[in-house]
């Protein structure tokens, strides 16, 4: 059984819910009673009204990950969970760095730095300057080591960001769930066409 | 105003008792607590099992309007309110009501939610709660139960404003019932409980825009799996509780005896085909029958229905069924490749799935294959059964006593069981005619279920006899519900197996512990007087000549009666599938 563990990796959970006190805490115990750590977890209003994205980012097997993927899905306020690989998403990640301002004042080579990370001023104080850049957790870190000798005071990231590459956007779907009876669009099988991957004998 | 005005429903069946929207507007304002048991009353629930207490009190004076119209029954502690609420559910079909106050009442309920929720059963919870202004200060009797119990329900919300409670309550019981049943807590805190609001009528639930309780059937599958079954050579059909939850009793008869496939049931799908039907081959699981469990391991092509793979069920899973092709039919599609995976799974209500399969299965008999669950059945026999039900003995056996009560209900009475040995002895031997008649917890194993669930079931099916059968342990665990049995007068049936031991667990420390009896020799109390003292008639037997003039005594007592039975101290349940071993590893001995 132990062997799966070399199959792990970090995959992108995407799933669409309605706005409900309580709910974060059902999806997080999906997850804590299997003693798996949530890397990264986002969650915001949509693009549509009344439905919230939430965006989680866990280290783990296909099998384990569809799994809580369907038992997320089957929590009554949540529409629809989808899963998906670092390769099938575009991610980003935010982070915010706070420097003297002086330093930068006086070296010439920080603005330099800053400019090759893609960092822009957010504020600008007499005392402390504000960057804010926006990339994979690499390019993020990267900045950081490199303005860590020049007094940087303080930093944060926010959790990943992730858009789905092949998504058609959720406004059709979302008039599926809203039909008293459900279209075949919403109960997806995902098994359908793709027999031969899923079947493990 | 309803209920005055507009006749009650009659409760036939969960999907009608509901079909009336109830739309009369209140004349005057009403108070929160009114409104929700108009809101039972317009869900056709005619019990509740209940406990009162401080943030509660609203509700309770509401009711107090209402007792001719809700039976309300006082349990003891509200742990056995739950699982009374329970055997009302599994006997009737209907959803089981509870109310509990905040703190340590709503507390006491997690037992009962976390077996509900594993074994799928509909419940609505109403738990009183502090003032709302009060939440999160620590308040008396506070506690944060939506957290608690956020693991153990199938859904769970908060009311703050009476407002809310008609939409909440209606969604509370669709989901309640709805798709694969579970149970459902709603807390309410006082103040909304209080609240007088123009109540604007009450209207049930019959769609959530993010749940789904019914997965689109897809016929191409429906087609796969009867190809699957055509072409089969050793078919086994495994059936769970989902075929009792579907209501599909009709259906899964009407497939197994067209398909002609032998099939076995798990402990909670007990009874949904009679235990006397030729096809039926008997219990799956680590303590089921030697038949099913070694031929799941060579059959070709396996059906499941309305099961999920429990690993009692399965043993080892990389030793289980691997040379079977598994067709896979159940309404929560988590189920689907959680343990055990489909070639060809069956997402859907089996009820409305079963008949399409049945249409394109081939009418066979397997009379080579079906002779060998016959073999294995003589070797069990032999082994182990001969000797449990006709024992030569001079004790007693917990076997002997299920087989002489089975000559006395024919398979007739609803069978309640705790759990340990003697609810594996019950579920192997008991017979069962008709469905809805074993009522067990199966997916938690909770000791102490059978007692008040017993109470419940009898709520749940007034019409049918219920037999109790509970060990020396699990008995005093909730053996305060005897003050439930006295106070209401109902008539339950309580057998009681008395080994002097946890049987169980003793077993296990015989089997794999070297015999090191840790702490599993617990003494009892005098039950024939503790139950006196409760003013219900009790007896004991020790010989084996005293045994069915008792249990007749007992059925036919005009009320409740404990009849308590000293069996062999130190007897094991066999077969049995070790733990961390394979099915077809099974044990006669």
């Amino acid at each position: 059984m132990h062997q799966q563990s070399i199959d792990r990796r970090e995959y992108n959970i995407t799933a669409y819910t309605e706005n409900q006190v309580g709910l974060l805490n059902r999806i997080a115990i999906l997850f804590s009673r299997r003693k798996i750590n949530i890397e990264s977890l986002n969650t915001s209003p949509s693009e549509i009204e009344g439905i919230h994205r939430f965006n989680l980012v866990v280290v783990e097997t296909e099998e384990v990950v569809r799994k809580i993927a369907r038992q997320m899905e089957k929590q009554v306020e949540v529409l629809k969970v989808y899963f998906n690989p670092n390769e099938d998403v575009i991610w980003q990640e935010m982070a915010l760095y706070k420097v003297p301002t002086d330093v930068i004042a006086e070296r010439a080579l920080v603005e330099r730095l800053l400019r090759e990370h893609g960092a822009r001023a957010v504020v600008i104080r007499k005392d402390y300057t504000v960057f804010e850049t926006t990339g994979h957790r690499e390019e993020t870190d990267k900045l950081l080591t490199v303005l860590q000798p020049y007094g940087l005071i303080e930093f944060v990231r926010s959790a990943r960001i992730a858009i789905i590459k092949s998504s058609q956007g959720f406004h059709h779907k979302l008039r599926e769930f809203e039909r008293t009876e459900p279209g075949p669009e919403v109960s997806e099988n995902d098994y359908l066409n793709s027999r031969g991957q899923v079947f493990t004998m | 105003m309803y209920p005055q005005e507009q006749p009650r429903p009659a409760p036939t069946s969960p999907e009608t008792a509901v079909a009336t929207p109830f739309s009369a507007p209140a004349a005057r304002p009403i108070s929160g607590a009114e409104a929700a048991l108009l809101a039972l009353l317009a869900e056709g629930v005619d019990t509740v099992f209940g406990y009162p207490g401080g943030a509660i009190i609203p509700m309770y004076d509401a009711l107090y309007d209402f007792r001719e119209q809700l039976n309300h029954v006082l349990v003891r502690h509200e742990q056995g309110g739950i699982h009374a609420a329970q055997g009302y559910a599994r006997a009737s079909g209907k959803v089981g009501v509870v109310f509990a106050t905040s703190g340590p009442g709503a507390t006491n309920l997690v037992t009962g939610l976390a077996d509900a929720q594993i074994d799928s059963t509909p419940l609505v919870c109403i738990t009183g709660q502090v003032f709302a202004h009060l939440l999160g200060t620590d308040a008396f009797q506070e506690t944060d139960i939506l957290n608690i119990t956020t693991p153990v329900t199938k859904w769970n919300h908060q009311v703050t404003d009476a407002h809310e409670l008609p939409a909440v309550l209606a969604k509370a019981f669709y989901i309640a019932r709805s798709g694969r049943p579970g149970p459902v807590l709603i807390d309410i805190t006082k103040n909304a409980q209080l609240q007088k609001f123009r109540f604007g009528g009450y209207r049930p639930c019959t769609h959530i825009r993010s749940y789904r309780p019914r997965p689109i059937v897809r016929p191409e599958y429906v087609a796969q799996a009867a190809a699957l079954i055509n072409q089969a050579k050793r078919p086994l059909v495994l059936w769970g509780q989902g075929v009792l939850l579907g209501q599909a009793e009709a259906e899964f008869r009407a497939f197994v005896e067209k398909s002609g496939i032998p099939a076995a049931w798990t402990i909670l799908g007990a009874g949904a085909l009679p235990t006397g039907h030729p096809l039926n081959v008997g219990m799956l699981g680590m303590h089921g029958n030697y038949g099913p469990n070694v031929l799941t391991n060579e059959c070709d092509v396996l059906v499941a229905i309305g099961m999920r793979f429990d690993d009692r069920v399965t043993g080892r899973l990389d030793k289980y069924a691997r040379q079977a092709q598994v067709i896979h039919l159940d309404i929560d599609p988590t189920e689907i490749d959680k343990n055990v995976k489909a070639t060809v799974p069956v997402w859907g209500d089996c009820q409305e799935t079963l008949p399409l399969l049945t249409e394109l299965v081939q009418a066979r008999t397997y009379p080579e294959w079906r002779q060998r669950f016959l073999d294995h059945d003589a070797e069990e026999i032999a082994a182990v059964i001969r000797d449990e039900l006709f024992p030569t003995s001079d004790e007693l056996t917990m076997g002997e006593v299920i087989q002489q009560l089975n000559e006395l209900t024919q398979g007739e009475a609803i069978i309640v069981t705790d759990v340990g040995q003697h609810q594996m002895v019950a579920c192997r031997y008991a017979r069962l005619n008709r469905t809805r008649s074993s009522i067990t917890s199966g997916g938690l194993g909770t000791m102490g279920f059978a007692l008040p669930a017993a109470i419940g079931a009898k709520y749940g099916a007034p019409e049918r006899p219920v037999v109790a059968i509970i060990g020396d342990g699990g008995i005093q665990m909730t053996i305060q519900e005897l003050g439930t049995i006295m106070q209401t007068g109902i008539n339950v049936k309580i057998l009681l197996l008395n080994n002097q031991f946890l049987g169980m667990v003793r077993q296990w420390q015989e089997l794999f512990h070297d015999r090191r009896y840790s702490f599993v020799d617990i003494q009892s109390p005098d039950y024939v007087t503790v139950a006196r003292g409760y003013r219900i008639a009790s007896r004991r037997v020790e010989a084996r000549p005293d045994l069915q003039p008792a249990l007749r005594q007992m059925l036919e007592h005009p009320g409740s009666f404990l009849l308590e039975v000293m069996v062999m101290r130190e007897n094991n349940i066999f077969p049995m599938v070790p733990q961390g071993c394979g099915i077809g590893e099974i044990r006669l001995k």
